[in-house]
């Protein structure tokens, strides 16, 4: 049966368990309680939430304010805005100031698909991704999730963290596995192309996986969970030992995943390429999993693509 | 320290700032003579710290919003011990900790600054924290007027009396002029006392270079339970020294030889009458 829990609501649920035992945890929302799942949280702990209104750039400087006097904030808004208007404060009231706030971009990538641009957020990686210190981290579904909110409440430090509004299908059979920032996931071995995805692209990769088998091409698919700091290690020993990379992602072709992947493969082990994701343009709207299918994020794009650079 | 004490520091801390601007051959002159008054008043008189123990838990906060005015607090600093004075030299030179804005890798300084309209929002996070864990530390954030026209400063507005943090105190160093010129010309903020009261803040306006009325408000707040306070503070840009007084040139204009030496005959004479003062009473 398809998993009917978003990853909002496995953060709030997590949180709420920890919050049991840790009062330091505090929950702060612009106007988002309801989209975030977490009303249940301001509920249960109004003393470790805070409202702060449409106010991006406010909920992210009163946060580092937080963290100074030793909460640990999670900031939980809209990734198209906390990514973009408050980037600013991400940048010197997070990153520079060395304050440890979590960032939770919900309903993140094209999630409010039909919505329109403004409310689309594929450039947040790419923004994220260079600002100095800051962790960018994408679970790919519920107990990634999980997994993830655990690590990041220990995790002393900035972090942006972007999560869909749809609960996505399970990519992992349970929680039972070791989840480390920074240190990617292989999810399927495999010796003739390597697949790179991250968030709500693992899933597809993992279906691109079964198909390519079918066409008789071994591909390893790793869970780069972790876009920041990059498991560089993992990528060159793809390259390494499969020759190939194909990198899907939820965002920009400029910036993201594909870009930080190249960066290390370019310098290190250079191998045939591919970026998977949203073109440079005002992405088309529709449901995600019409936006997806449109510009190619999907098994059987992959499966084209991937034969193509094996020349088969 | 008693007022005339804290005017007399004042002076020296003015001549100071200047000696360092003038050796780095760069700072914001004009600004920072504006506000070493206040800073003099919170520093060596309103506010709880321990310079030998700079994260001491009670403490009270203190955020530099605007953070380019560094140069008086610098000056505070290392007279007070958190540093050695002596790296005052170092101020704005290749590798210093001493940079051009507050830098939180200085003992003393809590947060980084220097991006205007940043440090109002940090200031309601902090004192949010301590009403909420239901500690006594107050939270003092400086902000320029110029700085008035960023509209996260207006965020931040908002959510201090909603939350009812009568334990910050915001402060404005309202000198009227910004780099371009007069505040009013650039982007007119007025009737700005109005606007903060209409936020839902406790307004008080004082001569933001006398003593004794810094002192006197920074002490009496919250004057109001449930409401944070916003002291406008009338200053004078270049305060201190007459020929920078009310010029918008000094925002980071820096004094010459010839200029520096005649700076600080004037806040040396200054200085000697304060103490005779002191004497007299």
């Amino acid at each position: 049966m398809a998993n009917t829990i978003p990853n909002r609501q496995v953060i709030c649920d997590t949180l709420l368990e920890l919050a049991k035992e840790d009062r330091d945890i505090m929950v702060l929302a612009s106007d988002s309680r309801g989209s975030a799942a977490m009303a249940p949280f301001a509920k249960a702990y109004p003393d470790q939430f805070v409202e702060v209104g449409i106010a991006e750039q406010n909920i992210v400087g009163i946060s580092a304010g937080l963290a100074h006097s030793g909460k640990k904030p999670f900031v939980t808004s809209p990734a198209c805005f906390l990514s973009m208007r408050s980037i600013e404060q991400i940048k010197v009231d997070v990153a520079y100031s060395a304050t440890n706030v979590k960032l939770v971009g919900i309903s993140g990538g094209v999630s409010y698909g039909a919505l329109g641009m403004s409310h689309h957020s594929v450039q947040d990686l790419a923004v994220s991704r260079a600002i100095p210190g800051l962790a960018v981290i994408l679970p790919a579904d519920r107990h990634e999730t999980k997994r993830m909110t655990e690590a990041l409440v220990k995790h002393e430090g900035g972090a942006y963290i972007r999560i869909g509004r749809n609960p996505v299908e399970d990519v992992y059979e349970n929680d039972d596995y070791e989840f480390v920032i920074g240190k990617a996931v292989t999810l399927r071995e495999g010796g003739d192309l390597t697949i790179i995805a991250a968030g709500e692209t693992v899933r597809v990769a993992l279906d691109a996986h079964d198909a390519l088998k079918e066409a008789g091409v071994s591909c390893r698919v790793i869970n780069m969970h972790t876009i920041k700091p990059l498991d560089e290690e993992a990528v060159v020993k793809a390259a390494l030992e499969t020759g190939h990379i194909i990198t899907v992602e939820e965002h920009s072709i400029h910036g993201g995943l594909g870009a930080a992947v190249a960066e290390v493969v370019v310098q290190h082990a250079p191998v045939p390429m591919r970026i998977l994701g949203i073109p440079d343009e005002p992405a088309i709207a529709g449901k995600s999993a019409e936006v997806f299918e449109h510009y190619g994020l999907s098994a059987d794009n992959i499966k084209k693509l991937a034969l193509e650079l094996l020349g088969r | 320290m008693e007022t005339t004490a804290l005017k007399a520091k004042a002076a020296q801390i003015r001549m100071d700032l200047l000696k360092m601007i003038h050796g780095a051959k760069t700072g914001h002159t004009g600004g920072s003579l504006s506000n070493t008054d206040i800073l003099t008043a919170l520093y060596y008189r309103v506010m709880k710290l321990d310079p030998a123990n700079p994260k001491w838990d009670g403490r009270d906060r203190f955020i530099a919003s605007k953070g380019h005015s560094v140069e008086s607090l610098w000056c505070i600093l290392g007279d007070l011990g958190f540093f050695p004075k002596e790296e005052l030299k170092t101020f704005s030179q290749f590798g210093t900790r001493l940079i051009g804005h507050p830098n939180n890798k200085v003992p003393g300084i809590e947060m980084n600054t220097g991006a205007l309209g940043h440090g109002l929002a940090i200031g309601v996070g902090m004192a949010l924290a301590a009403k909420r864990d239901g500690r006594d530390y107050r939270v003092f954030c400086l902000m320029g007027d110029g700085e008035q026209a960023e509209g996260s400063v207006w965020e931040a507005a908002m959510a201090g009396p909603h939350y009812k943090l009568d334990n910050l105190v915001a402060i404005i160093d309202r000198n009227r002029l910004q780099i371009s010129g007069s505040t009013e010309e650039v982007m007119g903020l007025e009737p700005l006392e109005e606007k903060w009261a209409a936020f839902g803040w406790h307004v008080v306006s004082i001569d933001g270079n006398d003593m004794d009325e810094l002192v006197r408000t920074f002490e009496a707040a919250p004057e109001i339970p449930g409401k944070p306070t916003l002291v406008m503070a009338n200053t004078v840009k270049g305060k201190g020294v007459s020929f920078a007084e009310n010029v918008a040139h000094w925002h980071h204009h820096v004094p010459n030889d010839e200029q520096l030496a005649l700076a600080l005959a004037e806040l040396s004479a200054a200085i000697e009458s304060y103490e005779q003062e002191g004497l007299v009473r």
